[in-house]
């Protein structure tokens, strides 16, 4: 007993630490680099490194307010050099020579996209009624093939039309936008400090911009008229009902408010009666409810389907106020000829873009706070049609911020041509590069001998497998589909076609299937702010066996369709399809075992389009940020959710490389921009840049060095 | 018999061409055919037991060889064998116990492990225990030709009690077949029954105000539900439709038209509903001893969503669907591949595929198959027609049912041995 106490006094008592405790060192910083800017965990970047099996997320911190102050005035100058006509956009060669994967569309694509290009390149509004509108019938064609079309990414062209100096001006402004938009985050100045920052920002940009128009008349009328410009901007959001209004401006406003204004507004919940009242005198549409409700969805808008098409096209000649490729977008969602999270949104955008470019300012009212009504009503207006997606949201959200960040001192042809830019910009760089980055990361992932499954029909898993199979990797696909769209026929179809060896299933069977399985690609039509996945429904059932095989379920998904909500289960938010397209098969007249259903009071016919996949299934996502496991989303929802809209520099080497002066080249074909801490995009190793040569250097893991000017300079990543 | 082979030969094309649909009409038929073959068989005036064992296996080989995917109709053989078992067994037990009765007038007990009684009494006593432990059960069999044993002990028995069995052959011998056909009768009025049975416990399982998943379409479970409906039990039942079959729309049909609130939804909506779902209760193809179910194919689906939400897994089967073998990789060989037409249409993708390449092997594949393994770690409770059972009680409520000589319903083996 004795020695036992006493070897017990001697042990001193174990102190655990709990909690936060500060004592332990902070681990040594590491920094060494020459821009005073330790703020952050510089970024960590291994985009496409095919070696590293995880890459890890960048995230860049945010430039320092002295070094952007400094920088500012003369950025413009050095930084951006006399912009040529290609600065802004690759060109659709250049995108389709890249990424093979998203080469060869099906006919209807390229139809599309001629006739997209056709209308744009004429650039006049006369030649909109005859290139451009489709009439009605035409649209509604239910064959399968065009529909399919539509579900890939279509390119777009930027339009020649456009005069350099608007261009180079908008690249401008964006940047120094960013550079505004990051700074208020780490600031922590009084207001008076910060008021006089911002005046110097303000006169910054609008040297900026009066030097890429080089105007330099309008230069003192810009710069008073900048400083208010921010003013009108609490009454603008007055209008929109479900896009969140978040434009986000550099203002006086402290981080925590523009926190809190970041939290999603409560969405419109149908079993409210009177909001439902006050929302159908405003539709355009009078959609005609379904008789029987099932009880779980009554918050969720559920029509009738068959009813609203004839009602519209009667309409047609009656809506004057809506613009007429509005209103042929929102029949093709109606119809469903267009689907797919990337393709709505991208023909949302281009109705826009055309909506924008015939547009003209009523007399006694500006061209911000009219257009931005304007487009909520073409909003509600295609919201009647089918419900926005997460993407479309996201790209209206944008299109509004950047309507209200149109300086008054523009001229109106000059903001269209601004904000036409931007949606080209918007499109090109959020959608069909991030999706060019996710297919380089995706394939990285693909071995010889690989059984890829695949559920329903995802644009980007698509691009994904074709890019392998013309890498000549040896593969299998597993196409899984459900009723009632059968959107992996259509999928398999293409597949095929290809040349790829492709087996094909019903969900029911994904159990049988799964055991050959080594790999479960998945499309998303949004990634919410838990990890969970938004996806077409029936991609939980599969990434839930594929979790009970333990087989690692990868979700391609573009940054632009992240968002700050969460969601538990699949009931709170969804969308509910026709119902009559449950009850019958089609192809199977022996199933007919429901006509006459709707008789009956009890039968209720569910078609949800969406399902919640937790993120308990998900080993990975795949973003055109990194591969980052569904804990990261958050951060990248919050690290590039609002301000930081212009990620991805086009900064193709061979078609810019003036612009690509700032930028330094890696081996393994990082482009990596010192001056902003970020590594923001990849060019293609085997099309090294001209001249640029010097600066390739390899990296290390954590370090990269960099020769400037003769100057080693040592970045952490 | 050729009559007996007409019917065996005709039941045999159907099921070849699997044109019975559902394992209960499957048993119901396999039963019905073996009462016709053992009312045909002629029996020997010794070892009438074996020569009925012998008949039935004979056609239960082929029956099973025609489609051994249909679990019933190894599961009927072996219980029509096992009932002669014990019918002939019984037999002996009375000719026996009455000779008992008589000699040893003391000693009621005659399944007594006591060895007071008289020898051969006692041996009758431990093999009637023993009709509960089916492999000692052979010892009572007179001349089974299936092992070499069997012969041994009937012989002994037949010496030791050769008086009192030759006084009541006679008797016996009638009455064996006769007993039997009567057993099978009744096994085939607890087969067409089974679902009053079951659908008796559903008050006991379904509570007002429930919610309860279902996949595809099983007579048991709609007679489930509609005892519940019946006893004003008011709840609302989601069906999955069931791909490629769509036989949720049927039982859809079925609960609408008797007043039940339905909701129809699509398969791959199943993990998106069953957050709601209070209680899945499905149907089966067979239930393995090990307490697995080959149920259609999208089970396993559900039960997986299932068990991720803690929703409770009822598996309804009648006796006829318990199968006495252990599955192994069930998911391929307790399994078939149906028409890809179900899928696709014949021809649909012709236009895209080059068969002139010649490369061999075809681009596309169609996988339909009919059945999927449920293991029984997803299910919580079987409610059979003899109560509910936890799936790991399963192997002991099928031994009621089989003898263990008949696991393998073979007649050649006796060659090996």
């Amino acid at each position: 007993m004795d020695s036992r106490r006493s070897s017990r006094a001697v042990i001193d008592p174990k102190v655990r630490q709990v909690g936060f405790f500060t004592s332990a060192p902070l681990p040594p910083d590491r920094t060494q680099s020459d821009p005073p800017d330790p703020i952050r965990s510089p970024p960590l970047a291994d985009a496409s490194s095919p070696g590293n099996s995880l890459s890890p997320v960048m995230i860049p911190p945010p430039r320092h307010p002295s070094d952007s102050l400094l920088r500012l005035p003369h950025s413009p100058s050095d930084a951006f050099p006399p912009p040529s006509p290609t600065t802004t956009t690759t060109s659709l060669g250049d995108f389709s020579d890249d990424v093979t994967a998203a080469s060869s569309p099906p006919p209807a694509a390229a139809r599309v996209r001629g006739r997209g290009s056709s209308v744009k390149q004429q650039g006049a509004a006369s030649s909109f009624p005859g290139g451009g509108f489709e009439v009605p019938p035409s649209v509604k064609a239910p064959s399968s093939v065009p529909a399919s079309g539509l579900t890939t990414v279509s390119v777009v062209k930027l339009p020649p039309g456009i005069s350099e100096n608007a261009g180079g001006s908008v690249s401008v402004e964006v940047q120094s936008d960013r550079a505004l938009n990051s700074k208020p985050l780490k600031e922590k100045t009084s207001k008076a400090e910060r008021r006089a920052i911002q005046e110097a920002q303000r006169a910054a940009k609008a040297a900026a911009k009066a030097e890429g128009i080089k105007t330099p008349a309008v230069t003192a009328l810009a710069n008073a008229k900048s400083a208010k410009s921010t003013k009108p901007s609490p009454q603008r959001n007055d209008s929109a009902v479900v896009v969140a209004a978040s434009e986000k401006k550099g203002g006086d406003r402290s981080v925590e408010k523009d926190r809190k204004k970041d939290v999603p507004h409560p969405r419109m919940q149908y079993d409210d009666k009177s909001r439902v009242q006050k929302l159908k005198k405003r539709s355009v549409v009078k959609p005609t409810e379904a008789r029987n409700r099932v009880e779980l969805f009554r918050h969720l808008p559920q029509y009738e389907h068959g009813t609203q098409l004839p009602v519209l096209q009667s309409k047609f000649f009656q809506l004057d106020t809506l613009h007429p490729a509005v209103y042929k977008v929102g029949l093709q969602y109606l119809s469903g000829d267009i689907c797919g999270g990337n393709a709505r949104c991208i023909a949302m955008l281009q109705a826009f873009q055309e909506a924008i470019r015939d547009y003209s300012t009523p007399p006694a009212k500006t061209l911000s706070r009219d257009l931005t009504a304007k487009i909520s009503s073409y909003v509600s207006f295609l919201i009647d049609c089918r419900p926005l997606s997460v993407s479309m949201g996201n790209a209206i959200r944008f299109l509004k911020s950047q309507i209200a960040k149109i300086p008054i001192s523009l001229s109106e042809s000059e903001a269209k041509a601004t904000l036409h830019s931007d949606i080209e910009r918007f499109i090109n760089e959020k959608i069909i590069l991030a999706d060019r980055v996710i297919v380089k990361h995706a394939v990285t992932k693909i071995r010889d001998g690989d059984v890829l499954l695949t559920y329903g029909s995802s644009s980007a898993v698509e691009m994904i497998l074709q890019h392998a199979h013309e890498l000549g990797k040896q593969f299998r696909v597993v196409i899984v589909d459900s009723r009632p769209k059968h959107e992996g026929k259509l999928l398999l179809r293409r597949l095929v076609r290809k040349g790829l060896s492709c087996t094909y299933t019903h969900i029911n069977a994904i159990s049988y299937i799964m055991h050959e399985v080594t790999r479960v690609f998945l499309g998303a039509s949004s990634v919410l702010s838990n990890g969970t996945v938004y996806s077409r429904v029936g991609t939980a059932c599969v990434a839930m066996v594929a979790y009970g095989f333990h087989i690692p379920v990868l979700v391609c998904c573009e940054a632009y369709k992240f968002h700050e909500r969460v969601q538990l289960d699949s009931i709170c938010s969804n969308e509910l399809g026709d119902p009559d397209s449950i009850s019958k098969v089609p192809g199977r007249e022996d199933i007919n075992h429901l006509d006459g259903w709707d008789k009956s009071e009890n039968l209720q016919l569910l078609n949800l389009i969406y399902d919640a996949t937790p993120s308990d299934y998900v080993s990975l996502i795949i973003t055109d940020y990194g591969m980052i496991p569904p804990t990261s989303v958050p951060v990248i929802v919050r690290e590039y959710g609002r301000g930081q809209l212009w990620i991805y520099e086009e900064c193709d080497p061979l078609a810019s490389p003036g612009r690509c002066s700032d930028a330094v080249f890696f081996v393994d074909g990082l482009i990596f921009y010192p001056s902003q801490h970020l590594v923001l995009s990849f060019w293609f190793p085997d099309r090294p840049p001209s001249g640029l040569n010097n600066d390739l250097l390899e990296r290390s893991d954590n370090f990269v060095t960099v020769a400037e000017n003769g100057n080693f300079t040592n970045f952490e990543l | 018999m050729p009559d007996t082979q007409v019917l065996v030969n005709d039941f045999l094309n159907k099921l070849k061409k699997r044109k019975i649909e559902g394992s209960q009409a499957t048993a119901r038929q396999t039963a019905e055919l073996l009462r016709s073959v053992i009312s045909q068989q002629r029996v020997p005036y010794t070892n009438q037991a074996g020569a009925l064992i012998d008949a039935v296996k004979a056609v239960g080989e082929q029956l099973i060889a025609a489609n051994p995917v249909e679990l019933a109709v190894g599961n009927i053989v072996r219980r029509v064998l096992h009932i002669i078992r014990e019918e002939d067994l019984s037999l002996t037990t009375a000719a026996i116990g009455g000779l008992n009765l008589s000699a040893v007038s003391d000693d009621e007990n005659d399944d007594d492990r006591d060895g007071d009684s008289t020898l051969s009494a006692a041996a009758v006593a431990a093999a009637a225990r023993s009709t509960l432990r089916p492999p000692s059960l052979q010892t009572l069999l007179e001349d089974t030709p299936v092992s070499a044993a069997v012969p041994q002990t009937s012989s002994s028995g037949g010496d030791s009690e050769g008086k009192s069995k030759s006084a009541d052959k006679s008797s016996r011998s009638r009455k064996l077949k006769h007993d039997v056909i009567e057993a099978v009768n009744e096994l085939i009025q607890d087969i067409v029954t089974c679902h009053e049975q079951i659908a008796e416990q559903a008050v006991e399982h379904i509570h007002q105000n429930e919610v309860i998943l279902t996949l595809g379409s099983s007579r048991t479970v709609l007679e489930f539900l509609f005892a519940a409906k019946e006893k004003k039990r008011s709840f609302r039942v989601f069906v999955a439709e069931g791909a490629p079959r769509y036989q949720g729309h049927l039982l859809a049909k079925e609960l609408v038209a008797r007043g039940l609130q339905t909701t129809l939804i699509t398969d791959s909506a199943v993990f998106a509903m069953i957050s709601r779902v209070n209680m899945v209760i499905v149907g089966a193809h067979a239930v393995m001893a090990n307490g697995g179910v080959i149920a259609p194919v999208g089970m396993n689906l559900v039960a997986l969503a299932a068990q991720k939400h803690a929703v409770p897994f009822v598996v309804l089967a009648g006796s006829h669907k318990l199968c006495p073998l252990y599955p192994h990789n069930p998911e391929v060989l307790l399994n078939e591949l149906r028409s890809p037409s179900e899928l696709l249409d014949f021809g649909e993708f012709s236009d895209c595929m080059d068969f002139g390449s010649g490369s061999g092997s075809p681009l596309l594949h169609v996988v339909n198959p009919a059945f999927d393994y449920v293991p029984p770690k997803l299910v919580s409770l079987f409610i059979t027609d003899t109560g509910g059972h936890n799936p790991s009680y399963m192997y002991r409520l099928i031994a009621d049912y089989y003898s263990a000589d008949d696991l393998v319903v073979q007649r050649r083996a006796t060659a090996g041995n």
